[in-house]
Protein backbone atom coordinates (compact mmCIF):
# COMPACT_ATOMS: atom_id res chain seq x y z
CA UNK A 1 0.00 0.00 0.00
CA UNK A 2 1.69 3.09 -0.95
CA UNK A 3 0.75 6.95 0.32
CA UNK A 4 0.73 9.47 -3.12
CA UNK A 5 0.42 13.12 -2.23
CA UNK A 6 -0.19 14.72 -5.38
CA UNK A 7 -0.79 18.25 -6.29
CA UNK A 8 -3.82 18.95 -9.04
CA UNK A 9 -4.20 18.79 -12.19
CA UNK A 10 -3.40 15.03 -12.42
CA UNK A 11 -2.10 13.55 -15.74
CA UNK A 12 -2.42 10.17 -16.72
CA UNK A 13 1.31 9.08 -15.36
CA UNK A 14 0.63 9.86 -11.59
CA UNK A 15 -2.78 8.16 -12.42
CA UNK A 16 -1.24 5.03 -13.04
CA UNK A 17 1.13 5.02 -9.78
CA UNK A 18 -2.26 4.35 -8.00
CA UNK A 19 -3.16 0.78 -7.38
CA UNK A 20 -6.31 -0.35 -5.15
CA UNK A 21 -5.98 -0.21 -1.78
CA UNK A 22 -3.24 2.95 -1.71
CA UNK A 23 -4.10 6.05 -0.21
CA UNK A 24 -3.54 10.16 -1.82
CA UNK A 25 -3.72 13.25 0.02
CA UNK A 26 -4.21 16.08 -2.36
CA UNK A 27 -3.26 19.90 -2.67
CA UNK A 28 -5.04 22.28 -4.90
CA UNK A 29 -8.04 21.86 -6.17
CA UNK A 30 -10.90 19.61 -6.31
CA UNK A 31 -14.65 20.67 -8.07
CA UNK A 32 -17.62 19.49 -6.61
CA UNK A 33 -20.86 18.23 -7.97
CA UNK A 34 -23.71 15.88 -7.83
CA UNK A 35 -27.54 15.00 -8.89
CA UNK A 36 -28.42 18.06 -9.83
CA UNK A 37 -25.46 19.01 -11.17
CA UNK A 38 -24.93 16.33 -13.33
CA UNK A 39 -28.30 16.13 -14.43
CA UNK A 40 -27.71 19.71 -15.99
CA UNK A 41 -24.72 18.89 -17.45
CA UNK A 42 -25.80 15.63 -19.10
CA UNK A 43 -29.20 15.35 -19.42
CA UNK A 44 -30.04 19.03 -20.35
CA UNK A 45 -26.83 19.69 -22.03
CA UNK A 46 -25.89 22.76 -20.20
CA UNK A 47 -22.89 24.70 -21.49
CA UNK A 48 -20.05 23.56 -18.59
CA UNK A 49 -19.10 26.80 -17.34
CA UNK A 50 -15.44 25.29 -15.92
CA UNK A 51 -12.35 23.62 -17.44
CA UNK A 52 -12.26 20.32 -15.70
CA UNK A 53 -9.72 18.30 -17.59
CA UNK A 54 -7.46 16.85 -15.38
CA UNK A 55 -9.28 17.65 -12.30
CA UNK A 56 -10.70 15.52 -9.10
CA UNK A 57 -14.56 15.86 -8.56
CA UNK A 58 -15.98 15.47 -5.70
CA UNK A 59 -19.60 14.35 -5.47
CA UNK A 60 -20.70 16.57 -2.56
CA UNK A 61 -23.28 19.31 -1.98
CA UNK A 62 -21.35 21.92 0.91
CA UNK A 63 -23.26 23.40 3.68
CA UNK A 64 -22.53 27.59 3.47
CA UNK A 65 -23.09 30.82 4.68
CA UNK A 66 -23.14 33.66 2.49
CA UNK A 67 -20.78 36.27 3.80
CA UNK A 68 -21.07 39.42 1.70
CA UNK A 69 -21.08 38.20 -1.60
CA UNK A 70 -18.54 35.37 -0.71
CA UNK A 71 -19.67 31.79 -0.04
CA UNK A 72 -17.63 30.43 3.22
CA UNK A 73 -17.91 26.85 4.20
CA UNK A 74 -19.92 25.61 7.12
CA UNK A 75 -19.66 21.76 6.25
CA UNK A 76 -18.46 20.30 3.42
CA UNK A 77 -18.94 16.01 2.96
CA UNK A 78 -19.34 13.43 0.84
CA UNK A 79 -22.30 11.53 -0.64
CA UNK A 80 -23.40 8.02 -2.11
CA UNK A 81 -21.33 7.94 -5.52
CA UNK A 82 -23.62 4.96 -6.83
CA UNK A 83 -26.56 7.25 -7.45
CA UNK A 84 -24.58 9.19 -9.96
CA UNK A 85 -22.67 6.17 -11.83
CA UNK A 86 -24.26 6.72 -14.96
CA UNK A 87 -22.50 10.04 -15.29
CA UNK A 88 -19.08 8.82 -15.39
CA UNK A 89 -18.55 8.53 -18.97
CA UNK A 90 -19.74 12.00 -19.74
CA UNK A 91 -17.32 13.39 -16.71
CA UNK A 92 -14.36 10.95 -18.89
CA UNK A 93 -15.02 13.09 -21.62
CA UNK A 94 -14.14 16.54 -19.58
CA UNK A 95 -11.31 15.12 -18.88
CA UNK A 96 -11.84 14.30 -15.43
CA UNK A 97 -8.83 11.98 -13.71
CA UNK A 98 -10.65 11.61 -10.61
CA UNK A 99 -14.05 11.00 -8.63
CA UNK A 100 -14.30 11.07 -5.13
CA UNK A 101 -17.25 10.32 -2.65
CA UNK A 102 -18.27 7.39 -0.85
CA UNK A 103 -19.45 3.80 -1.74
CA UNK A 104 -17.57 3.42 -4.61
CA UNK A 105 -18.63 2.30 -8.70
CA UNK A 106 -20.95 -0.37 -10.56
CA UNK A 107 -19.14 -2.84 -12.96
CA UNK A 108 -19.80 -0.47 -15.94
CA UNK A 109 -18.32 2.96 -14.54
CA UNK A 110 -15.01 0.08 -13.53
CA UNK A 111 -14.49 -0.34 -17.33
CA UNK A 112 -14.55 3.12 -18.55
CA UNK A 113 -12.15 4.29 -16.22
CA UNK A 114 -9.61 1.62 -16.85
CA UNK A 115 -10.47 3.05 -20.76
CA UNK A 116 -10.34 6.82 -19.37
CA UNK A 117 -7.11 6.51 -17.43
CA UNK A 118 -8.75 7.68 -14.44
CA UNK A 119 -9.85 6.31 -10.68
CA UNK A 120 -12.01 6.39 -7.77
CA UNK A 121 -10.87 8.08 -4.57
CA UNK A 122 -13.04 7.02 -1.75
CA UNK A 123 -13.94 8.85 1.19
CA UNK A 124 -15.11 7.55 4.51
CA UNK A 125 -18.82 8.81 4.33
CA UNK A 126 -19.88 11.33 7.53
CA UNK A 127 -16.50 12.54 8.36
CA UNK A 128 -17.47 16.11 6.91
CA UNK A 129 -16.15 17.64 10.37
CA UNK A 130 -12.71 16.49 9.24
CA UNK A 131 -12.71 17.35 5.23
CA UNK A 132 -14.12 20.88 5.98
CA UNK A 133 -10.72 21.49 7.97
CA UNK A 134 -9.20 20.25 4.42
CA UNK A 135 -11.04 22.96 2.43
CA UNK A 136 -9.30 25.90 2.43
CA UNK A 137 -11.99 28.09 0.49
CA UNK A 138 -14.37 27.88 -2.07
CA UNK A 139 -13.67 29.73 -4.85
CA UNK A 140 -15.99 29.72 -7.65
CA UNK A 141 -19.51 28.89 -7.76
CA UNK A 142 -21.66 28.61 -10.92
CA UNK A 143 -25.32 27.72 -10.74
CA UNK A 144 -26.24 29.20 -8.02
CA UNK A 145 -29.97 28.62 -8.32
CA UNK A 146 -28.78 24.80 -7.88
CA UNK A 147 -27.94 25.92 -4.48
CA UNK A 148 -26.55 23.00 -2.47
CA UNK A 149 -26.09 21.24 -5.69
CA UNK A 150 -24.06 24.00 -7.32
CA UNK A 151 -21.05 23.32 -9.16
CA UNK A 152 -18.11 23.97 -7.02
CA UNK A 153 -14.94 24.69 -7.36
CA UNK A 154 -12.52 24.39 -3.46
CA UNK A 155 -9.32 25.02 -2.78
CA UNK A 156 -7.76 22.32 -1.24
CA UNK A 157 -4.55 21.91 1.27
CA UNK A 158 -3.87 17.84 1.84
CA UNK A 159 -7.17 16.95 1.16
CA UNK A 160 -7.38 13.32 2.55
CA UNK A 161 -6.32 10.30 2.90
CA UNK A 162 -8.68 8.76 0.51
CA UNK A 163 -9.10 5.39 -0.79
CA UNK A 164 -8.12 4.17 -4.23
CA UNK A 165 -11.33 2.42 -4.08
CA UNK A 166 -10.89 1.53 -7.84
CA UNK A 167 -7.81 2.05 -9.58
CA UNK A 168 -7.34 2.15 -13.41
CA UNK A 169 -6.03 -1.34 -14.01
CA UNK A 170 -10.17 -2.45 -13.67
CA UNK A 171 -9.88 -3.49 -9.57
CA UNK A 172 -12.98 -2.27 -7.56
CA UNK A 173 -12.28 -2.72 -4.01
CA UNK A 174 -15.53 -2.07 -3.06
CA UNK A 175 -17.02 -4.86 -5.48
CA UNK A 176 -14.64 -7.13 -4.89
CA UNK A 177 -15.57 -7.01 -0.97
CA UNK A 178 -19.33 -6.89 -1.79
CA UNK A 179 -19.56 -9.93 -3.71
CA UNK A 180 -17.65 -12.08 -1.21
CA UNK A 181 -19.74 -10.70 1.86
CA UNK A 182 -23.05 -11.55 -0.48
CA UNK A 183 -21.67 -14.96 -0.52
CA UNK A 184 -21.05 -15.73 2.78
CA UNK A 185 -24.20 -14.07 3.80
CA UNK A 186 -25.89 -16.23 1.23
CA UNK A 187 -24.34 -19.30 2.46
CA UNK A 188 -25.45 -18.09 5.92
CA UNK A 189 -27.18 -20.91 7.89
CA UNK A 190 -29.66 -19.27 10.85
CA UNK B 1 -48.87 20.43 39.27
CA UNK B 2 -50.75 18.26 37.27
CA UNK B 3 -53.37 19.13 34.51
CA UNK B 4 -51.43 22.89 33.62
CA UNK B 5 -52.19 23.77 30.17
CA UNK B 6 -49.02 24.82 28.46
CA UNK B 7 -48.88 28.46 28.14
CA UNK B 8 -48.42 30.46 24.99
CA UNK B 9 -44.70 31.55 25.93
CA UNK B 10 -43.83 28.19 26.49
CA UNK B 11 -44.32 27.01 23.02
CA UNK B 12 -41.98 29.67 21.92
CA UNK B 13 -39.66 28.45 24.17
CA UNK B 14 -39.92 25.26 23.04
CA UNK B 15 -39.10 26.40 19.84
CA UNK B 16 -36.25 28.01 20.72
CA UNK B 17 -35.14 24.77 22.64
CA UNK B 18 -35.85 22.66 19.55
CA UNK B 19 -33.48 24.94 17.22
CA UNK B 20 -30.60 23.93 19.51
CA UNK B 21 -31.55 20.20 19.84
CA UNK B 22 -31.47 20.13 15.81
CA UNK B 23 -27.68 21.43 15.60
CA UNK B 24 -26.82 19.95 18.94
CA UNK B 25 -27.91 16.42 17.51
CA UNK B 26 -25.86 17.46 14.24
CA UNK B 27 -22.60 17.72 16.35
CA UNK B 28 -22.63 15.99 19.09
CA UNK B 29 -22.84 11.52 19.15
CA UNK B 30 -24.70 9.80 21.41
CA UNK B 31 -22.55 8.48 23.92
CA UNK B 32 -23.97 4.81 23.26
CA UNK B 33 -23.11 5.25 19.53
CA UNK B 34 -19.89 6.57 20.66
CA UNK B 35 -18.85 3.79 22.91
CA UNK B 36 -20.30 1.46 20.08
CA UNK B 37 -18.17 2.89 17.31
CA UNK B 38 -14.95 3.00 20.17
CA UNK B 39 -15.59 -1.04 21.10
CA UNK B 40 -15.88 -1.62 17.09
CA UNK B 41 -12.59 -0.56 16.75
CA UNK B 42 -11.30 -2.02 19.55
CA UNK B 43 -12.06 -5.33 17.98
CA UNK B 44 -11.02 -4.60 14.26
CA UNK B 45 -8.51 -7.01 12.66
CA UNK B 46 -8.79 -6.26 9.03
CA UNK B 47 -6.62 -3.03 8.05
CA UNK B 48 -9.12 -1.46 5.83
CA UNK B 49 -11.61 -1.64 8.70
CA UNK B 50 -9.47 -0.03 11.41
CA UNK B 51 -8.21 2.80 9.06
CA UNK B 52 -12.39 3.90 8.58
CA UNK B 53 -12.81 3.23 11.83
CA UNK B 54 -9.97 5.57 13.40
CA UNK B 55 -11.06 7.81 10.45
CA UNK B 56 -14.51 8.15 11.92
CA UNK B 57 -13.02 8.26 15.79
CA UNK B 58 -10.95 11.06 14.43
CA UNK B 59 -13.91 13.03 13.02
CA UNK B 60 -16.38 12.76 16.14
CA UNK B 61 -13.28 14.46 17.96
CA UNK B 62 -12.50 17.23 14.87
CA UNK B 63 -16.37 17.87 15.32
CA UNK B 64 -16.30 18.05 19.27
CA UNK B 65 -13.02 20.49 19.56
CA UNK B 66 -14.47 22.79 16.41
CA UNK B 67 -17.86 22.66 17.15
CA UNK B 68 -18.55 20.89 13.38
CA UNK B 69 -21.07 19.28 11.96
CA UNK B 70 -20.22 15.32 12.14
CA UNK B 71 -21.50 15.48 8.28
CA UNK B 72 -22.71 17.71 6.30
CA UNK B 73 -26.17 15.79 5.90
CA UNK B 74 -28.26 17.85 7.86
CA UNK B 75 -30.89 15.08 6.72
CA UNK B 76 -34.54 14.75 6.68
CA UNK B 77 -36.14 16.27 9.97
CA UNK B 78 -37.86 13.28 11.79
CA UNK B 79 -39.59 13.60 15.29
CA UNK B 80 -41.05 11.07 17.11
CA UNK B 81 -43.00 12.71 20.43
CA UNK B 82 -44.28 10.91 23.34
CA UNK B 83 -47.11 12.79 24.73
CA UNK B 84 -47.99 12.31 28.57
CA UNK B 85 -52.05 11.93 29.36
CA UNK B 86 -51.74 14.76 31.85
CA UNK B 87 -49.11 17.03 30.14
CA UNK B 88 -51.70 19.54 29.58
CA UNK B 89 -50.00 20.16 25.60
CA UNK B 90 -52.07 21.32 22.67
CA UNK B 91 -50.65 19.21 20.12
CA UNK B 92 -51.29 21.70 17.35
CA UNK B 93 -49.54 24.54 18.72
CA UNK B 94 -46.73 21.42 19.61
CA UNK B 95 -46.29 21.10 16.10
CA UNK B 96 -46.19 24.41 14.82
CA UNK B 97 -43.52 25.05 17.35
CA UNK B 98 -41.34 22.36 16.09
CA UNK B 99 -41.59 23.32 12.75
CA UNK B 100 -40.47 27.07 13.43
CA UNK B 101 -37.30 25.79 15.32
CA UNK B 102 -36.19 23.63 12.45
CA UNK B 103 -36.88 26.52 10.23
CA UNK B 104 -34.91 28.83 12.82
CA UNK B 105 -32.20 26.19 13.25
CA UNK B 106 -31.49 26.53 9.34
CA UNK B 107 -31.60 29.59 8.76
CA UNK B 108 -29.47 31.07 12.05
CA UNK B 109 -26.81 28.26 12.17
CA UNK B 110 -26.81 27.97 9.01
CA UNK B 111 -27.71 24.61 7.77
CA UNK B 112 -27.91 22.95 4.69
CA UNK B 113 -31.29 22.68 3.73
CA UNK B 114 -31.95 19.12 2.21
CA UNK B 115 -35.58 19.20 1.51
CA UNK B 116 -37.15 19.40 -1.70
CA UNK B 117 -40.53 19.16 -3.86
CA UNK B 118 -40.36 15.42 -5.38
CA UNK B 119 -42.02 16.99 -8.18
CA UNK B 120 -40.54 20.47 -8.75
CA UNK B 121 -37.41 19.85 -6.52
CA UNK B 122 -37.96 23.43 -5.52
CA UNK B 123 -35.65 24.11 -2.22
CA UNK B 124 -37.52 26.13 0.13
CA UNK B 125 -33.50 26.65 1.86
CA UNK B 126 -35.20 25.92 5.15
CA UNK B 127 -35.47 22.01 5.70
CA UNK B 128 -39.26 21.98 5.57
CA UNK B 129 -41.73 21.12 2.91
CA UNK B 130 -45.40 19.80 2.19
CA UNK B 131 -45.91 17.52 5.59
CA UNK B 132 -41.77 17.95 6.46
CA UNK B 133 -40.63 18.06 8.89
CA UNK B 134 -41.89 14.22 9.75
CA UNK B 135 -43.60 14.05 13.19
CA UNK B 136 -44.97 10.85 14.49
CA UNK B 137 -46.70 11.17 17.71
CA UNK B 138 -47.39 8.74 20.48
CA UNK B 139 -49.72 9.15 23.58
CA UNK B 140 -48.90 7.52 26.62
CA UNK B 141 -50.70 6.77 29.80
CA UNK B 142 -49.53 7.81 33.31
CA UNK B 143 -47.21 10.49 32.47
CA UNK B 144 -47.32 14.19 32.96
CA UNK B 145 -44.47 15.16 30.34
CA UNK B 146 -43.62 15.31 26.74
CA UNK B 147 -40.76 13.97 24.99
CA UNK B 148 -39.72 15.04 21.69
CA UNK B 149 -36.86 13.01 19.58
CA UNK B 150 -35.17 14.77 16.70
CA UNK B 151 -33.39 12.05 13.74
CA UNK B 152 -31.78 14.34 11.31
CA UNK B 153 -31.72 10.98 8.83
CA UNK B 154 -29.36 11.02 6.35
CA UNK B 155 -30.10 10.29 2.64
CA UNK B 156 -27.35 7.10 2.38
CA UNK B 157 -28.61 5.26 4.81
CA UNK B 158 -32.25 6.16 3.87
CA UNK B 159 -31.91 5.44 0.84
CA UNK B 160 -31.10 1.49 1.70
CA UNK B 161 -34.58 0.84 2.88
CA UNK B 162 -36.49 -2.01 2.02
CA UNK B 163 -40.06 -3.43 2.73
CA UNK B 164 -41.55 -6.80 1.58
CA UNK B 165 -44.66 -8.59 2.52
CA UNK B 166 -43.98 -12.00 3.03
CA UNK B 167 -46.56 -14.71 3.75
CA UNK B 168 -47.34 -16.37 6.69
CA UNK B 169 -45.76 -19.76 5.13
CA UNK B 170 -42.07 -18.22 5.18
CA UNK B 171 -42.20 -17.59 8.83
CA UNK B 172 -39.23 -15.83 11.05
CA UNK B 173 -36.93 -18.13 8.68
CA UNK B 174 -37.90 -15.53 5.75
CA UNK B 175 -37.79 -12.66 7.82
CA UNK B 176 -33.99 -13.21 8.71
CA UNK B 177 -33.10 -13.86 5.22
CA UNK B 178 -34.65 -10.81 3.79
CA UNK B 179 -32.93 -8.73 6.69
CA UNK B 180 -29.47 -10.16 5.95
CA UNK B 181 -29.83 -10.12 2.02
CA UNK B 182 -30.94 -5.89 2.25
CA UNK B 183 -28.34 -5.17 4.67
CA UNK B 184 -25.43 -7.28 2.74
CA UNK B 185 -26.84 -6.28 -0.38
CA UNK B 186 -26.69 -2.59 0.63
CA UNK B 187 -22.89 -2.68 0.03
CA UNK B 188 -20.96 0.60 1.37
CA UNK B 189 -23.74 2.60 0.52
CA UNK B 190 -25.28 3.28 4.15
CA UNK B 191 -22.04 4.13 5.38
CA UNK B 192 -21.76 0.86 7.59
CA UNK B 193 -20.99 -0.10 10.66
CA UNK B 194 -24.51 0.59 10.70
CA UNK B 195 -27.49 0.43 13.20
CA UNK B 196 -30.32 -2.28 11.55
CA UNK B 197 -33.77 -1.14 12.08
CA UNK B 198 -36.09 -3.68 11.63
CA UNK B 199 -40.26 -3.66 11.57
CA UNK B 200 -42.16 -6.95 12.11
CA UNK B 201 -45.96 -6.75 11.30
CA UNK B 202 -48.70 -4.79 11.20
CA UNK B 203 -49.58 -3.67 8.46
CA UNK B 204 -47.54 -2.01 5.83
CA UNK B 205 -47.22 1.52 6.96
CA UNK B 206 -47.25 0.70 10.82
CA UNK B 207 -44.58 -1.71 9.63
CA UNK B 208 -42.29 0.65 7.78
CA UNK B 209 -42.59 3.26 11.09
CA UNK B 210 -41.74 0.51 13.17
CA UNK B 211 -38.18 -0.02 11.54
CA UNK B 212 -37.95 3.70 11.63
CA UNK B 213 -38.84 3.67 15.11
CA UNK B 214 -36.39 0.83 15.94
CA UNK B 215 -33.54 3.12 14.75
CA UNK B 216 -33.78 5.75 17.65
CA UNK B 217 -33.29 3.10 20.57
CA UNK B 218 -30.01 3.64 22.19
CA UNK B 219 -27.44 1.35 20.22
CA UNK B 220 -27.64 -1.51 21.35
CA UNK B 221 -30.20 -1.63 24.14
CA UNK B 222 -31.84 -5.10 23.32
CA UNK B 223 -35.85 -5.42 22.85
CA UNK B 224 -37.07 -5.86 25.92
CA UNK B 225 -38.86 -9.59 24.75
CA UNK B 226 -36.37 -12.21 25.04
CA UNK B 227 -37.91 -13.43 22.13
CA UNK B 228 -37.21 -10.64 19.71
CA UNK B 229 -33.84 -9.65 21.80
CA UNK B 230 -32.51 -13.33 20.69
CA UNK B 231 -33.46 -12.55 17.49
CA UNK B 232 -31.78 -9.10 17.12
CA UNK B 233 -28.68 -10.95 18.59
CA UNK B 234 -28.96 -13.51 15.55
CA UNK B 235 -29.28 -11.19 12.84
CA UNK B 236 -26.73 -9.49 14.31
CA UNK B 237 -24.18 -12.36 14.28
CA UNK B 238 -25.14 -13.16 10.59
CA UNK B 239 -24.74 -9.33 9.30
CA UNK B 240 -21.23 -8.77 10.45
CA UNK B 241 -20.04 -12.75 9.78
CA UNK B 242 -20.64 -11.24 6.16
CA UNK B 243 -17.28 -9.24 6.27
CA UNK B 244 -18.51 -6.38 4.44
CA UNK B 245 -17.57 -4.28 7.24
CA UNK B 246 -17.21 -0.46 7.74
CA UNK B 247 -17.90 1.40 4.35
CA UNK B 248 -18.03 -1.76 2.93
CA UNK B 249 -14.24 -1.89 2.45
CA UNK B 250 -14.36 -5.44 4.72
CA UNK B 251 -14.19 -6.04 8.52
CA UNK B 252 -15.78 -7.30 11.23
CA UNK B 253 -17.92 -4.71 12.12
CA UNK B 254 -20.92 -4.13 9.44
CA UNK B 255 -23.63 -3.39 12.01
CA UNK B 256 -23.38 -2.01 15.26
CA UNK B 257 -26.77 -3.27 16.47
CA UNK B 258 -29.87 -4.70 15.03
CA UNK B 259 -33.15 -3.58 16.76
CA UNK B 260 -36.55 -4.85 16.28
CA UNK B 261 -40.04 -3.64 16.68
CA UNK B 262 -43.15 -5.48 16.12
CA UNK B 263 -47.20 -5.58 16.08
CA UNK B 264 -49.53 -7.83 15.74
CA UNK B 265 -50.42 -8.09 11.96
CA UNK B 266 -53.13 -9.92 10.29
CA UNK B 267 -53.38 -14.08 9.57
CA UNK B 268 -52.86 -13.57 6.10
CA UNK B 269 -49.41 -11.45 6.23
CA UNK B 270 -45.91 -11.52 7.25
CA UNK B 271 -44.48 -7.48 6.53
CA UNK B 272 -40.89 -7.09 7.24
CA UNK B 273 -39.22 -3.60 6.54
CA UNK B 274 -35.50 -2.59 7.20
CA UNK B 275 -34.40 1.02 7.84
CA UNK B 276 -30.70 1.56 8.19
CA UNK B 277 -29.37 4.17 10.40
CA UNK B 278 -25.48 4.76 9.04
CA UNK B 279 -22.72 4.82 11.61
CA UNK B 280 -23.24 8.84 11.85
CA UNK B 281 -26.41 8.01 13.92
CA UNK B 282 -27.40 11.36 15.10
CA UNK B 283 -30.10 12.22 17.78
CA UNK B 284 -31.31 14.59 20.35
CA UNK B 285 -34.09 14.14 22.78
CA UNK B 286 -36.02 16.87 24.91
CA UNK B 287 -38.14 16.79 27.80
CA UNK B 288 -40.53 19.44 29.03
CA UNK B 289 -42.00 18.16 32.49
CA UNK B 290 -45.16 19.57 33.41
CA UNK B 291 -43.86 22.65 35.33
CA UNK B 292 -42.21 23.66 31.97
CA UNK B 293 -38.82 22.58 33.35
CA UNK B 294 -36.69 21.83 29.50
CA UNK B 295 -33.74 19.29 29.28
CA UNK B 296 -31.92 18.05 26.56
CA UNK B 297 -30.17 15.08 26.52
CA UNK B 298 -30.10 12.14 23.82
Amino acid sequence: MTEHCVTTPLTDDVIMTFRAGDTVTITGHIFGLRDATLIRMFDQKAPIPADLSGSVCLHTAPGIKMVGNHYVKVSIGTTTSTRMNRFTMGLMEQGVKAIAGKGGLLEDSTQILAERHAVYLGLVGGTAASETMQIESIEEVWWPDLLPECLWKFRVRNFGPLIVGIDAYGTNLYLQNKSRAVERARTFCF
Amino acid sequence: MTNNTWSTDRYDTVADAIAKLYVKALKDMPPDVRDALTKAEQRETVKMGRTVLSTIQQNIAVADQQNLLICQDTGTPVYFIEVGERSGVNPVQLERAIRHGTVQATVTHPLRSSVVSPITRINNQNNTGYRVPVIHWEFVPDRDDVQVVIVPKGSGSENMTYFRMLLPADGVQGIKRFVLDSVVGSGGNPCPPVIVGVGIGGSSDLCMLLAKKAIIRPCGQPNPSPEVAGLENELLEAINASGLGPMGLGGLTTALAVHVEYAATHISQNPVAVNIQCWAARRGRLTVKNDGDITIGF
